[in-house]
């Protein structure tokens, strides 16, 4: 037991909170500005899974894993630009399209998979080259922060700001106040000619951005290469972290770390001879959890009939 | 010039609903033009319309002489139209100064709000137009005079040359309408052209220079206001003398049917909603709750029927205390509840008219055995109760959705009315809809209160109010301050008591659970 | 006018399918050079024999329950896609029963079916309860409690139902009093009848009896539905439960009658196949026979046609979301639609 507490000690545990709250961190965001506007992105898990496909494939095809990021990246905004033209156009129900581009995307990878390597469980055959980790020379010489904070994948480091970026997109910039109000009231947007339609095309390939950036950090910055359903379910459990911090990209962060946490904490019990199972379990119960506490604090209407 | 027109302007909406047909309507320039109808007549869509909210399924419109089309109302508010409706558009949560700019926002650099700019330009604004503002205090605690400013001022920054506004005056006080009125004309002196939808024929003849008068989605014609008497528009507006031809037999009070006693309730956002209201019900009269909306009926009616909670005090049907049960028990108590909204609460769009009629008697016989659901019966049951209350629709199967709303509302009265229910209350339950239906539900509830049911009407139409009302109670802010019988009554006074300058005192209060 | 609508329902189901069949081909043409192999084994493999057609016939009874399940939920407009989890914890239900429940003949078989439909109803629970008492969404809950589903099961069976003696990582076998029967030398499923009876139940459940008709009013309008008197909190509770029940029924009869072991060491995947079939059934319990066929039939089509060229099946997954794109978009055909209502109208004029 006093081996678990020590373990919140050691700067190599945080340092692992960090990483793995990585692609948490852009799915969150990603989860935010769709949601800022008023649609849920349920396809953040298929957009994740397509970029950590096509980011790891031509990185390892085009022998240079900015090229893959890219490439995983522009996938994901395809995906995204594909769910909102359903959607908005198609006028297919949003959680639907969703859906279905999750089960496209898990189907679709396999397929690709098979046809480009030959191989079915993973694209370790491709040998790519993940993307580089940075050594922050500032962070080198402090103490225990310098540890928790240096040497991490550049995508950690990009995570962590674009958590401030889309924290100041959506409070002080015009276009945030358009997506806010779309968001918000659809109906003063179009009375003021601001089209909802675009805003919200705009909102869901700005998610798609940042769910790619999520997935290319799965295959190509926490291992290097691309395995079938490796995203498993943190798209939707970055929904769940987002709907913690509401329009705020600050909190909605925080949430994100705290699932890292969670999954950090359960590497550690696996080395304290917990069964894996048992572990990976934490953070899908946490979800759970941090689903009933955001349910029974929100501001509880007399309406009985708002409250269905 | 004209400011704006339209030539043989025809609108269908996806559910059927033509509603307007070959409109040929125009404006000139700087006047202040009323277009009037009753509830359906076309004339929310033609505004829509023109404001590009709409696209017409045929037909031309020009703005200020030059045709245009208009795919959104970023389209219209180029070409000068603005537009306050009647709900408000206006995001609840941000700032009067955020409402206003969304869209135009000041820029700081390439990307940041400058919220410096945003004040300067509004109050620079608002002094030429000779209103103020709060700017910066969120729009959602502002009162609705104040809101409507702003829906105003939304539309004159944008460079509004043409304002049209749907029944502005509906949701004011009769001070904020004169004060609303004062600032149209001086709008109109400043050259810039009013349209504005009402109902309110008095209005009309106070403000309006020409008046355009729509009937079953056409133009039926247009005049100058000096040219027509009130009862001429309306005739025109209904298309043949129209009086209300409901007449009420002698008030015989009956026995309490529901008595509400010290009933107090505090808001989600700890507003003292309700004020010790009590009152009596009796078997085989109309009792009438008068008052300007916002003064706490539409809470009164959600806690009396079930919808809402949190609500202390007694409500007492048979002696027992009912406050607080649900819709089920309420209803299985034999109190009936005609919504306010027939679309999102009366009723399920997407089912069928007769599913809706049976929606509170489903389970039981005949519509019901034990474990069967009997749709024979129910359609049977449909075909009557269409018949009885001249529900213009082509089967008791088309769906909810294709109904226009006075026959929407027809279905969910005759639902609610043929329950055997012993007490019935009914919220606004002739709002928004055309005159023959009006009337027609007017009666019916006529001949609940004749065959010795309780009615609780809550309406804020006062020639409803006093046609069909036995007693009357006014509620302002919440609290009863006036019961009237309804004999030779005054309706200026009742207007003070609504307005909350007058109140009756204790004594004359007292008298309300003792009647 | 309603035939012509109906008529345009029906020409943009067969337009979506075909077009979806045609970008299934697209994927093919990129994948191999031998295209009108791989098309033959796929369009034509389930009939070619009589082995293959009852490999269509079982494939289509796993997905036709979880398809009902998710029919249930969706008529109701509840967003709980947990089926997948719950057929895993039916499954492991039926394992415990079968391999625990005294082996009394035919009694045990029921005991064990019915033991999957409850674990089935209990791990539904959770989402159901959640949403009514908190109203928390019913769509992230189910999805986590698929996950919590596998790991936990897995764990379980891998652990202290291990069949050491197998080959593979299986539980121990399920005694002979446990099995469901199939017929005939090439194992047809007889869960196929209890998967046809289920729809035709359910399908009267929600059509002909007064809770069908809850169901569908607190699915038009849960508002309406709580005004009108319908307990709408309970309604959306037992309506997540018994989809729970149809979804671990779908893992016990697979398990049952084709394993007689628990043999899944990874999610099937049934549970998402029956949202396919449900949208396509267009939520119909009826309409999920038909469905539940159809999708089979792609997925053996797909299965044979891999076995036969070596090609990845999952490009049928291809096929699946592109039908289901293009049968839920409101807007396709919505402009002759609108023509159609447009006409009617100005002809009463």
């Amino acid at each position: 037991m006093s081996n678990f507490a020590l373990n919140f000690a050691d700067p190599a545990f945080w340092y692992s909170v960090l990483r793995v709250s990585t692609p948490l961190l852009f799915a969150v965001m990603a989860a935010l500005v769709s949601s800022v506007a008023g649609s849920i992105n349920i396809g953040i898990e298929g957009m994740m899974l397509m970029a950590a496909f096509w980011g790891n494939v031509i990185g390892a095809f085009a022998r240079n894993p900015w090229v893959g990021l890219l490439a995983g990246v522009a996938s994901a905004v395809a995906m995204a630009l594909l769910l909102a033209f359903s959607h908005l156009k198609l006028r297919v129900n949003l959680v639907i399209a969703g859906v279905a581009l999750n089960l496209f995307a898990s189907g679709f990878t396999v397929f690709m998979l098979f046809a480009l390597t030959g191989e079915k469980g993973t694209s370790a055959s491709l040998g790519a080259q993940p993307i580089p980790r940075l050594d922050i020379p500032l962070l080198r010489n402090v103490p225990f922060l310098g540890k928790v904070l240096n040497n991490h994948n550049a995508l950690t480091y990009i995570a962590l700001i674009s958590v401030f970026v889309v924290d100041y997109l959506i409070r002080k910039t015009p276009l945030g106040m358009r997506m806010r109000a779309v968001g918000e009231n659809p109906d003063a947007a179009t009375s003021v000619g601001v089209s909802v339609l675009r805003i919200r095309y705009l909102s869901l390939v700005l998610s798609g951005l940042f769910a790619g950036l999520a997935g290319v950090f799965l295959s190509m910055g926490y291992v290097s290469w691309f395995a079938r359903d490796m995203t498993n379910g943190r798209g939707f459990i970055a929904l769940a972290a987002q709907a913690l911090g509401g329009k705020s990209a600050i909190l909605g962060a925080l949430g994100a770390l705290l699932f890292g946490i969670a999954e950090a904490t359960g590497f550690t019990l696996q080395s304290l001879r917990i069964p894996s199972e048992i572990t990976n379990m934490i953070p899908f119960i946490l979800t759970l959890i941090v689903l009933v506490i955001y349910a029974r604090t929100r501001v509880k209407s007399h309406s009985r009939i708002q409250e269905i | 010039m004209k400011a704006v027109e339209t030539i043989n302007v025809t609108k269908v909406y996806p559910n059927g609903v033509v509603a307007n047909r070959n409109v040929n309507f125009s404006v000139e320039v700087g006047e202040i033009h009323a277009v009037v109808g009753e509830n359906g007549a076309g004339k929310t869509t033609l505004m829509k319309i023109l404001f590009g909210m709409e696209k017409p399924t045929s037909g031309e419109i020009r703005i200020f002489g030059k045709p245009v089309q208009l795919n959104s109302p970023h389209d219209a508010i180029a070409l000068g139209v603005g537009m306050v409706h009647q709900h408000f558009m206006l995001v609840p949560s941000f700032t009067v100064a955020e409402n206003i700019m969304l869209g135009i926002e000041p820029r700081k650099g390439l990307f940041s709000l400058d919220f410096k700019r945003m004040e300067q330009t509004i109050t620079e604004y608002a002094k030429k137009m000779n209103f103020e503002l709060p700017i910066w205090e969120k729009v959602m605690d502002l009162p609705v005079g104040v809101k409507q400013r702003v829906e105003i001022m939304k539309a004159l920054i944008r460079g509004a040359k043409i304002l049209i506004l749907d029944e502005p005056s509906s949701v004011l006080t009769p001070q904020e309408v004169n004060e609303l009125f004062a600032v149209l004309r001086n709008l109109s002196k400043q050259g810039i052209t009013i349209i504005f939808i009402t109902h309110k024929l008095n209005e009309v003849k106070q403000i309006a220079d020409r008046i355009t008068i729509m009937r079953e989605g056409r133009v039926v014609g247009t005049f100058k206001n000096e040219e027509l008497t009130e009862s001429q528009i309306v005739e025109l507006m209904i298309g043949r003398k129209f009086e209300y031809d409901i007449s009420k037999s002698e008030h015989v009070a009956g026995e309490p049917l529901l008595v509400v006693r010290n009933l107090n309730y505090f808001r989600e956002d700890r507003a003292h909603v309700l004020k010790n209201v009590s009152f009596v019900l009796r078997a085989g009269e109309i009792l009438a709750i008068a008052g300007l909306e916002g003064n706490g009926q539409k809470e009164l009616v959600e806690i009396l029927t079930g919808l809402r909670e949190r609500a202390s005090g007694e409500v007492l049907v048979d002696g027992k205390n009912v406050l607080g049960l649900r819709p089920w028990e309420l209803r299985r108590l034999g109190i009936s509840h005609i919504p306010e909204d027939r679309i999102e609460v009366g009723s399920a769009l997407s089912m069928s008219v007769a599913e809706n009629m049976v929606s509170d008697r489903y389970d039981r016989p005949p519509f019901s055995g034990r474990i069967v659901y009997r749709k024979k019966n129910v359609i049977e049951f449909a075909q009557k109760l269409i018949a009885e209350y001249s529900v213009k629709v082509r089967s008791p199967t088309t769906l909810m959705r294709m109904l226009s709303g006075g026959n929407m509302q027809k279905v969910v009265v005759a639902r609610e009315l043929t329950n055997a229910p012993r007490i019935v209350i009914a919220n606004q339950p002739t709002h928004g809809i055309d005159v023959a239906s009006s009337e027609f539900i007017r009666k019916k509830l006529l001949q609940m209160r004749d065959s010795g049911k309780g009615v609780l009407l809550i309406s804020t139409d006062l020639q409803e109010v006093l046609q069909i009302s036995d007693r009357i109670l006014v509620l302002y802010k919440g609290e009863i301050v006036a019961h009237l019988r309804n004999e030779n009554l005054n309706e200026t006074e009742l207007g003070f008591y609504m307005l909350g300058t007058k109140r009756q005192s204790d004594e004359e209060l007292k008298e309300l659970l003792n009647v | 006018m309603k035939k012509s609508l109906a008529f345009l329902e029906i020409s943009r189901m067969i337009i979506t399918i075909l077009i979806a069949l045609l970008i299934g081909y697209i994927f093919l043409l990129f994948s191999t050079k031998n295209v009108s192999e791989a098309l033959k084994w796929f369009l034509y493999g389930p009939l070619s024999n009589q082995r293959r057609f009852v490999e269509f016939l079982n494939n289509s009874v796993p997905i036709m329950l979880t398809g009902l399940a998710l029919s249930l939920v969706f008529q109701a407009q509840v967003f709980n896609i947990g089926a997948e989890g719950c057929l895993f914890f039916g499954g492991f239900g039926a394992m415990l029963v079968a391999l625990k429940f005294p082996q009394i003949q035919l009694v045990h078989l029921i005991v064990t079916l019915f033991a999957a439909a409850v674990f089935g109803a209990a791990w539904a629970f959770v989402p159901a309860f959640l949403k009514v008492r908190w109203k928390a969404s019913e769509l992230v809950s189910s999805l986590m409690m698929n996950y919590i589903a596998y790991l936990l099961v897995l764990f379980l069976v891998n652990n202290y139902f291990r069949d050491k003696a197998a080959g593979a990582l299986v539980s121990y076998r399920f005694p002979q009093t446990a099995w469901l029967a199939t017929l005939t030398r090439y194992r047809l499923n007889s869960g196929f009848f209890i998967a046809v009876s289920a729809a035709i139940l359910i399908g009267f459940l929600l059509y002909f009896t007064k809770y069908g008709y809850q169901i569908r009013v607190v699915g038009a309008n849960k508002k309406f539905g709580f005004y009108s008197g319908i307990n709408v909190g309970l309604t959306v509770f037992w309506v997540q439960l018994l989809a729970g029940a149809l979804a671990g029924l779908a893992g016990g009869v697979e398990l049952a009658a084709m394993y007689r072991r628990f043999v899944w060491q990874s999610l099937p995947g049934y549970g998402f196949d029956g949202i396919i079939v449900a949208i396509l059934a267009r939520n119909n319990p009826f309409l999920v026979i038909p469905s539940a066929l159809f999708i089979a039939y792609l997925r053996v089509g797909a299965n044979i046609m891999s076995r036969m060229t070596g090609l990845a099946p999952e490009v049928v997954v291809v096929i699946q979301s592109v039908m289901i794109l293009l049968i839920t978009a409101e807007a396709l055909l919505d402009r002759f639609k609108k023509k159609l209502i447009e006409r009617e109208a100005m002809r009463n004029e």
